[in-house]
């Protein structure tokens, strides 16, 4: 044979041996750049946030930028806001998204609606949220369509459920496609209705799944800004009654916003308290998704 | 065994994260003869086959512990070049496996990696020629690799792996995918190939492992003591494969053989 | 009823409310998947209408003008437009190569599955902090400790017009930065989606002739995965256009057209973010086209991506 008797060993100083070296440590190096930015955003999220923590940050509500300038007061009411702004946004959101991947899974029949209503799932996710904003503001805010009330709790929890929409729509329909399909011919089988089947049978069967998405859209929700700043606005007092939802509230994310552009360093003291609670909250609810789903694979 | 080995495994144990696969194994393989690995599935043949290219690096928890000795050196010595392993001792997978590139490119890639100079021509059909597919694609060599059938990329898979000149050629299980003809010609192609190569075939097919091979080594299962359903492979039986299939030296080699022909 | 001398099951036959509740359930879950045409064709309609008045009075030169001044009453768009597109598009070089080579990174096996599943969840950990919190960071600590850099790049740069002002704060460049963390997440996950779906058998093929592993990842794994990773790229860029809290907070919000990247400016959603809250009658208007010329932009980009991330399912 023509070839030469080349040595096994692995010899550093042959090209392919200098390339594969180089571009592994390219890789190392652009993961670590692709790391940093997180660890940063944490570590400081953690010290100027952490640090404010007392107890009357959770009790009392934010003063006006410039009015008393050794304190801002607390965040109470932006947490409550944030709260329940998700908490509408979820409670419109579900059942139209969970309706939705059924409706995809279970119904229908990859006809053209279906295919539509699946393109459009996507589109919709790809909306910038802005954009959920100038849609809610131009028909429920500026219009005064609920009882005359311009920015309101409401508003900002409609805009919040058209980002979430999309997100539980997939999910819904993903974790259903899961179930085995011996499982509903089961049901079918024993003559069970389909509304039966799917609400004793399917649902259930995928109900991991879909709580993960959930759990998901109201991490990402709870964070969002832009689509509040002009429907849900803000407010420097406490929304405590049924009446409220008519009302401006306020968020924490506005919060930040507001006051990380205020020149008082108090102020902009408490948007770093707030982002704390908020990170924290959202970081809790994305692992917690993550654990439910990761449990799910092991089965 | 009169014949010089080319491969030793000196008590090699392999195993999968906690799993062990393959235990103690010691088995010479002779230069220059087509050796056949047949056993039950989960025997771990199919894993003994990949540790002689090092192709189990690739699996995340993959784990061998003794020697494979090749040209007097351990194969996973810490010193060894992997990629040099694999330039030496090429693969044919189960699954024909062609790159999404043209029947040319398919050939031409492993050359140009390898560092071969001379014309690509010349070596694309050589190479084509030995696998015995020349004639069926010589004017489409341009065509992508999956226009070819079943049969047929697996014989461009085969012309792949001899275009880099390896001494020893590793199959794993070449014909399970493909229909009856197909592997006939695969067949026809091993024994072209066995005056020039080293090959090592694992097959589940008895007729086939006597039909190819000059030696065979018979693998089995035994269950882990302390586990329900985890099994591990040993070799059982490493002879000429006239003696192997005729008048094997050993009971359990005997049952499997003569049950396997009904 | 006669049904009982079926014995016990009563409801052996189907009853009317029964069938009543499965068509019911079948018409509400069809409304359900409506309401994701109904909204979209209705943001499509509001912000088209709304920007009606605006459309008519400057027509295509709203696209190209770049005067933004709601007291004399004279709108255009392109300072906006080009802070957009020149923020997506400059984060998105940056991204790129840091995203695919995170993703490479962590689905080749070069150090244990464990750690990279550990940074795997970090990189998806970023994208859940929301964008306002990362708009506070840059302002307060990311800019002022990128500020002297970029005084350096326009001590040595300032003759090219993208260097030609002297950094002051708040301006393109830290936003363009703030765009690659937001969008880098989205670019793994996809890449790193898509390199898992190339089938292994194509990586032994390429092993089991001697390929190293980095010409392994050029010659068969990256060109097998193009298709889903340049759709992944396509999403990312459509999430940059489109985002606003951070970039609102540290570009400046300065509608006065510079090339310079150094200097303030002002991204579409940054400029509806700011203003549209105060504002009326013809300027609202004329935010009103601007959000339709950016759902517009994201709408193109989007459904093109679709179109190759389904690409990439057809390929094997």
């Amino acid at each position: 044979m023509s070839k030469i008797n080349s040595n096994l060993y692995y010899k550093f100083t042959q090209r392919r041996n200098i390339n594969n070296v180089i571009f592994t440590i390219i890789a190392i190096t652009f993961t670590l750049i692709s790391l940093i930015p997180l660890l940063l955003v944490l570590t400081y999220v953690l010290i100027k946030g952490g640090s404010q923590l007392n107890f009357q940050l959770f009790t009392n509500l934010p003063e006006p930028p410039g009015y008393d300038l050794n304190t801002a007061g607390g965040i109470g009411n932006a947490i409550l806001g944030t709260v329940i702004v998700t908490f509408i946004g979820a409670l419109i959101s579900i059942p139209i998204g969970v309706g939705g991947g059924i409706y995809l899974s279970e119904f229908s029949k990859n006809g053209y609606f279906s295919k539509f209503i699946r393109f459009g799932t996507n589109v919709l996710a790809g909306v910038p949220s802005i954009i959920a904003g100038v849609f809610v503001y131009g028909i429920i805010v500026s219009t005064r369509i609920f009882n005359g009330a311009s920015f309101s709790a409401l508003a900002g929890g409609i805009a919040l459920s058209i980002l979430m929409i999309p997100t539980i729509i997939k999910t819904t329909d993903e974790g259903l496609k899961l179930v085995p399909n011996d499982l509903r011919k089961g049901s079918l089988g024993v003559g069970a209705s389909k509304f039966t089947t799917i609400t004793q049978i399917t649902l259930p069967a995928a109900f991991e799944p879909i709580s993960t998405g959930i759990l998901l859209s109201i991490a990402r929700a709870a964070g969002e800004t832009a689509p509040l700043v002009f429907t849900a606005l803000f407010s420097f007092y406490w929304s405590d009654n049924i009446n409220s939802i008519l009302e401006p509230i306020a968020s924490l994310s506005v919060l930040i916003y507001n006051f990380a552009l205020e020149p008082y360093e108090s102020q902009n003291s408490l948007a770093w308290a707030a982002s704390f609670i908020l990170v924290l909250s959202i970081l809790i609810l994305s692992i917690l998704s993550k654990l439910s789903s990761n449990k799910k694979q092991f089965k | 065994m009169q014949s010089v080995p080319i491969i030793s495994f000196e008590n090699v144990s392999i195993s999968y994260g906690s799993t062990e696969a393959v235990r103690n194994l010691y088995l010479d393989i002779p230069k220059g003869k087509v050796t056949a690995l047949i056993g039950p599935s989960g025997c771990g043949k199919s894993t003994v086959l990949r540790s002689i290219n090092r192709m189990n690096d690739l699996i995340d928890n993959c784990n061998l512990k003794g020697k494979v000795i090749f040209e007097g050196k351990n194969l996973y010595d810490p010193r060894i070049d992997p990629v040099e392993v694999r330039r030496r001792i090429g693969m044919v997978f189960q699954q024909p496996n062609p790159f999404p590139k043209s029947i040319f490119e398919n050939i031409a890639y492993g050359a140009k990696i390898n560092g071969y100079t001379g014309n690509m021509n010349d070596l694309v059909e050589r190479s084509l020629i030995k696998a015995a597919l020349w004639d069926e694609c010589k004017d489409k060599l341009n065509q992508s690799g999956y226009s070819l059938s079943g049969g047929q990329q697996q014989r461009l898979c085969i012309a792949r792996t001899i275009a880099i000149e390896p001494e020893v050629i590793l199959m794993d299980e070449p014909c399970s995918a493909l229909d009856p003809i197909s592997t006939l010609k695969i067949e026809e192609t091993i024994h072209q190939l066995s005056d020039k190569y080293t090959i090592i075939i694992v097959t589940h097919n008895m007729q086939q492992a006597l039909r190819v091979s000059d030696m065979t080594a018979f693998f089995n299962a035994e269950k882990v003591e302390d586990s329900v359903n985890n099994k591990v492979g040993y070799l059982v039986e490493f002879n000429k494969t006239e003696k192997i299939f005729k008048s094997p030296n050993k009971k359990e080699t005997e049952d499997y053989i003569s049950g396997k022909f009904g | 009823m006669s049904i009982s001398a079926k014995g016990e099951y009563i409801l052996k036959r189907r009853t009317r409310p029964e069938k009543l509740v499965d068509k019911g359930f079948k018409s509400i879950v069809v409304f359900f998947a409506s309401m994701v045409a109904i909204i979209l064709l209705g943001i499509l309609l509001v912000v088209f209408a709304g920007s009606l008045q605006s459309m008519s009075r400057y027509g295509l030169g709203f696209l190209v003008n770049s005067d933004w001044n709601p007291v004399t009453n004279s709108y255009g768009a392109f300072t906006a437009i080009y802070g957009t597109l020149l923020t997506s598009f400059a984060s998105l070089l940056i991204a790129i190569p840091l995203g695919i080579g995170t993703a490479i990174f962590i689905t080749e096996n070069i150090i244990p599955l464990k750690i990279r599943n550990i940074i795997g969840m970090m990189v998806e950990l970023l994208a859940a902090i929301p964008s306002v919190v990362l708009g506070l960071w840059a302002i307060f600590v990311m800019e002022p400790f990128i500020r002297p850099i970029l005084i350096i790049m326009h001590k040595f740069m300032g003759w090219m017009p993208f260097f030609g002002t002297r950094p002051v704060g708040p301006g393109i460049a830290p936003a363009i930065l703030i765009l690659v963390i937001m969008i880098l997440p989205i670019i793994t996950s996809i890449t790193k989606d898509s390199l898992n779906q190339v089938p292994i058998k194509l990586r032994e093929a390429a092993y089991g002739i001697g390929a190293t592993r980095w010409s392994t990842i050029f010659n068969v794994i990256l060109p097998a995965s193009i298709s889903g990773i340049a759709g992944g790229v396509l999403l990312a860029l459509g999430r940059a256009m489109g985002e606003t809290m951070a970039v609102t907070m540290i570009i400046g919000n300065s509608n006065n057209f510079t090339w310079s990247i150094l200097s303030p400016g002002n991204t579409i959603s940054a400029l509806l973010a700011n203003q549209f809250g105060e504002a009326d009658g013809s300027q609202v208007s004329s935010l009103m086209y601007a959000a339709l010329v950016l759902m517009l932009l994201t709408l193109v980009i989007n459904i093109f991506a679709q179109w190759m991330v389904r690409k990439l399912s057809l390929k094997y």
